[in-house]
């Protein structure tokens, strides 16, 4: 079997992985697969795709809104396979569908997968499924279609719990910065350190990728610090509804250059 | 069949605790004690005190002599209207602020839509001193103005919701959200039998009092503890299961559940939710709701704002899954026709909500000996602008 591409950007590279989330069907209906393209050319390692669902009771404003957008265009589970068939003649870093359980639930988890698959998809994130439902209903058939899953901790979530969802998360595991909605922030906290350092030393089996308020190079870098990388959802979602003067290309360029540094 | 929450916290294939991570452990401290807490003496005679010296209860049982009449049977109405603040939402915000108290929360988060249930939040935070933030689409704020002027007297803060429709479902959303970004200090009053476990459950046995006084009060008038037929609305579904309670495993007493049909069942524009829902997920609990077929969560329309949410407790999912209730869709205009005919038989203007279970006295056909109960969740007050709209309407219809 050939390796999946999560598996071997954790590899191949050891730090500072920026994987970067972009809202499908936003701003434009049918400007995912350009963004992917963009985002590959300028230096994102991954991406997670979100999928647009009514009622996003996890995200903060930024991506509420992008959500609502990308509906109000058109967007539908569906038509994002669609658009994404062709997706991998252009581009080799590891793609992740996220998104609430509903949309998903409604496609039929199966078809779901079997889609994921055949597009190309590395990995899926479900916020909303319980760690106990994944495993005892939908892990084998994750495993039969060879997709990943990973999970989310948060500074909430005690050490046995940590342990259990750390074993069952493959590719990587999301370490949520803050109890909180998705939303950008200036700064990483004490009390993240902390939690960062105490996950550290836990030694768990999967590499982690700290997501939630990730929005600067100055916040990169510290999750960077403390993870393999970050993820930045809200802040890149907001840079793309500015700077219209500019293309989507070189918005997404403009942001990546910001992040690296370069 | 079972009609009791499981350990995993469902109902047959419904319910459980569809959550992100970051809400967990808020979840979990409650799952954990709500049990213990609310099986205490000590809370029991707390609450009980409440329910008695502050909201009034128990609530009268009224045999309805006049509507009897009209219907050829024996109608009782079961007084919630009576309750302090209008409705038996006072049932449960006494239970939770009681519960909040015991895990030393120093903050208080509602939704409302109508703003009955914010109000009844509202109420018990001033009674207990306890800060209280409701949410509220902005579009209900507009709607239910009287309402928001309550809650604030009250001191509580009435945030406006700009998200998705701007309604329930949305303040509910926002709620949540809330929740999730003060996980320590908050405790989260959800106003009906829904949302993840253990929530439904525990709604649901604060609300049981209701059927608790319908068998003593039954016992007393009919010489038997138990209804023919046992009526309510289903929004959420918090007074249905209150008054179905104890009732659950009793074969002998049909359930009729009255949701709203708005505009009709096929029209686009109901609220209609166990007959035309599929299942699904919202607000964290596996249940029927109104959605497309890409999952997105529909807007649900009814005259009714109470009545009003796309989706329904998953408790009553089963019940209308396992055929233990029988449901039937009211429409605006059935539901206003019931309300001013209970209104002129019997002198008791009820909420909007309720008329949707008093028009299903027009589909049951109960025989002349037969007990008939009716849930009479909530009185008229707040609805007192569109009953006077519609009575013009129909005065200048006669003038014509
Ligand atoms: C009087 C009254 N009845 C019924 C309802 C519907 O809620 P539930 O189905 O939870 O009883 C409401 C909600 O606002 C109400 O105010």
């Amino acid at each position: 079997m050939t390796i999946n591409r999560i598996d071997q950007l954790f590899r191949e590279r050891k730090g500072e992985i920026l994987s970067v989330y972009v809202t499908a069907g936003y701003p434009g209906l049918n400007d995912t697969g350009r963004l992917l393209e963009a985002l590959q050319e300028y230096g994102a390692d991954m991406v997670e795709i979100g999928i647009p669902f009514s009622d996003p009771l996890a995200d903060g404003p930024v991506i509420q809104q992008s959500s609502q957008v990308a509906l109000r265009n058109g967007m539908k589970l569906d038509l994002l396979f669609s658009q994404l068939k062709e997706i991998r003649a252009t581009v080799e870093i590891p793609l992740l569908l996220m998104g609430y359980l509903n949309p998903v639930l409604q496609m039929g988890m199966e078809e779901f997968l079997s889609r994921c698959k055949d597009t190309g998809i590395d990995g899926v994130i479900i916020p909303d499924l319980p760690p106990a439902e994944y495993e005892t209903r939908y892990r084998e058939l994750f495993r039969s279609y060879g997709i990943y899953y990973s999970l989310l901790i948060t500074p909430h979530t005690d050490n046995e719990r940590i342990d259990r969802i750390a074993a069952l998360s493959e590719g990587f595991l999301y370490l949520v910065a803050e109890a909180s909605t998705t939303g950008a922030r200036d700064s990483v906290g004490d009390h993240q350190k902390e939690y960062f350092q105490r996950l550290r030393e836990m030694n768990l089996p999967v590499p982690g990728l700290i997501g939630f308020g990730i929005s600067n190079r100055e916040t990169f870098l510290t999750a960077c610090s403390y993870a393999r990388g970050a993820i930045i959802g809200s802040a890149f979602i907001r840079a793309l509804g500015e700077n219209n003067a500019l293309t989507l290309e070189e918005r997404v360029e403009k942001f990546i250059r910001g992040i690296r540094g370069a | 069949m079972g009609f009791e929450v499981d350990s995993g916290g469902f109902y047959g294939e419904y319910g459980g605790a569809y959550i992100p991570e970051m809400l967990y452990p808020n979840i979990k401290e409650l799952e954990d004690n709500y049990m213990n807490i609310v099986s205490s003496d000590s809370f029991q005679s707390k609450f009980r005190l409440l329910l008695r010296d502050y909201a009034g209860r128990p609530t009268p049982l009224f045999r309805a002599e006049r509507l009897s009449d009209h219907y050829g049977t024996q109608i009782f109405l079961k007084r919630e209207d009576l309750n302090h603040t209008g409705a038996h939402k006072i049932n449960n915000t006494i239970g939770q602020i009681l519960l909040a108290g015991h895990l030393e929360k120093k903050r208080i988060i509602a939704e409302t839509g109508a703003g009955q249930h914010g109000v009844a939040a509202a109420t018990v935070c001033a009674l207990t001193g306890m800060e209280c933030i409701v949410y509220m689409g902005a579009l209900d704020v507009e709607r239910q103005a009287p309402n928001v002027k309550k809650m604030k007297m009250l001191g509580a803060k009435v945030i406006p919701v700009y998200s998705g429709n701007k309604t329930l479902k949305d303040a509910t959303n926002e709620a949540i959200r809330d929740w999730i970004n003060h996980p320590v200090d908050t405790h989260y009053i959800i106003g009906s039998v829904v949302g993840p476990h253990p929530y439904p459950d525990m709604v649901t046995r604060f609300q049981s009092v209701i059927s608790e006084e319908i068998r003593i009060q039954l016992m007393e008038k009919t010489n038997r503890n138990y209804p023919d037929y046992l009526v309510a609305c289903v929004g959420g579904g918090s007074n249905a299961a209150g008054a179905y309670y104890h009732y659950l495993e009793d074969d002998r007493v049909r359930l009729i559940s009255a949701e709203a049909a708005g505009l009709g069942v096929g029209s686009g524009k109901t609220a209609a939710t166990s007959l035309i829902g599929t299942p699904g997920i919202i607000h964290g609990s596996r249940t029927l709701l109104m959605q497309d077929d890409d999952g997105q969560i529909e807007e649900p329309y009814s005259i009714s704002a109470g009545l009003d949410y796309p989706g329904v407790g998953p408790l009553h999912a089963w019940l209308a899954k396992s055929g233990r209730a029988i449901l039937y869709a009211i429409t605006d205009d059935e539901a206003l026709q019931a309300a001013f005919l209970c209104t002129r038989k019997e002198g008791i203007i009820p909420a909007l909500e309720t008329a949707h279970a008093l028009a299903a006295l027009e589909k049951i056909n109960p025989g002349a000996e037969d007990v008939v109960v009716v849930n009479l969740s909530g009185r008229g007050d707040k609805d007192m602008e569109i009953y006077i709209d519609k009575l013009n309407l129909s005065d200048d219809d006669k003038q014509d």
